[in-house]
């Protein structure tokens, strides 16, 4: 077994999100779809890192962490405003941009 | 702790202890993506979500990284899925997914394209990196001479000090955001109606009727909600029954019909009569 294995499964996971961001309809599965992508992609930093010897990826992989953490926090309560306005957290019923 | 973890390391293969780490994590891991994606309830995606986070973490700390590990268990499935957890509480009984398809194919094509785009990655992936040297974290400057934790601390005040420094202005940013988009005013005139406001609004005739709906009559013979009430003249107010009750089968309220009409079978007389004497009266039958 190589380091590429990790790869591998970053990149199925990857998929896996992108598929769930163009399938589901819930905003916030949506956004939890996203969150797996960002994980998906820290794995395949952490393993660079390993393979290259050098600790700049982990690093990288920190900063996305707080970059993810951040927009968790602005994402989830825009869902909410529009939840407010609009009950309903589909993303099929926020159509008022759509004409 | 992390001297466990990065026994691991040492240039060359992979050690069998981390082999059998990735064989098991790496399906669980897995196993939640797919999890979430197929759950129809959205609290069960989150929980699938979490178990994909968790399994990647340790997955971090068996690739020397124990710091990330830890900060990917404590922030992402500590916060971030807890905050998660929270938003899908609030926002309640919607949060299950709508099974309609508004695009004609829509999953077929996103399984088509997902499956194709996983080919094509995993693919890539696996030809140009064939024989992979891994160098490991073993020099000074990595998780050699004083660990994981300082390097990581070193290398973010000083190679990487003004990236850390507008990560500051990010996140108070995001917290800014966060207020003013989470901020309900409840206080400043027009948001919320006094009552005063609300009675001559009523009585204007901007709402259906000026009261509330009467209330399902109570009698002496019946404390069914399926009674209706009466009006002063003496007629039935079918306002007074909720809706459930026109589409409630007649034959499930019988019962109530006739205990009401007062032509079903009537109390016992005998009830309050001591046991005794009762089953005397049963044996003389």
């Amino acid at each position: 077994m190589t380091p590429t294995y990790y790869l591998l499964l970053s990149a199925l996971l990857f998929t896996i999100g992108a598929v769930g961001v163009l399938v589901r309809r819930n905003a916030i599965v949506v956004f939890m779809c996203i969150e797996l992508m960002l994980n998906a992609v820290n794995l395949t930093l952490v393993t660079f890192a390993r393979i290259n010897g050098s600790l700049s990826g982990q690093v990288m992989a920190f900063f996305v962490m707080v970059v993810a953490a951040a927009e968790v926090v602005v994402g989830l309560a825009i869902i909410m405003s529009i939840f407010r306005t609009r009950r309903s957290a589909s993303v099929d019923d926020s159509n008022l941009l759509k004409y | 702790m992390h001297e466990l973890l990065l026994a691991a390391g040492g240039p060359g293969p992979v050690s069998t202890g981390e082999a059998i780490a990735f064989w098991i994590l790496g399906p669980v891991a897995l196993a939640g993506g797919l999890g979430m994606i197929f759950s129809r309830n959205a609290v069960h995606s989150a929980l699938w979500l979490v178990l994909t986070m968790l399994s990647l973490g340790v997955l971090y700390m068996v690739q020397q990284a124990p710091f990330l590990g830890f900060v990917q268990i404590i922030v992402y499935t500590g916060a971030v899925m807890m905050l998660f957890l929270f938003v899908l509480m609030l926002v309640g009984r919607d949060s299950s997914d709508s099974v309609v398809e508004v695009l004609r194919g829509q999953r077929l094509w996103a399984a088509i394209l997902g499956v194709g785009m996983a080919g094509l990655v995993v693919g890539a992936v696996a030809r140009a990196l064939t024989d992979v040297q891994t160098a490991n974290l073993n020099g000074p400057d990595a998780n050699g001479g004083n660990g994981n934790v300082s390097n990581l601390g070193k290398l973010i005040f000083t190679d990487y000090l003004f990236p850390f420094e507008l990560t500051s202005a990010l996140l108070i940013t995001a917290a800014v955001g966060a207020m003013i988009l989470g901020y309900l005013d409840r206080h400043s005139k027009g948001t919320k109606r006094t009552q005063r406001e609300l009675v001559e609004m009523r009585f204007r005739g901007e709402y259906a009727r000026p009261g509330s709906l009467p209330g399902p009559g109570v009698f002496a013979t019946a404390n069914s909600v399926a009674t209706p009430a009466l009006l002063p003249d003496g007629s039935v107010s079918g306002e007074s029954l909720s809706r459930l009750i026109d589409t409630t089968a007649s034959e499930e309220l019988s019962g109530d019909v006739t205990s009401v009409a007062g032509s079903g079978e009537a109390p016992d007389a005998h009830a309050l009569v001591s046991g005794a004497n009762r089953s005397d009266t049963e044996e003389n039958r």
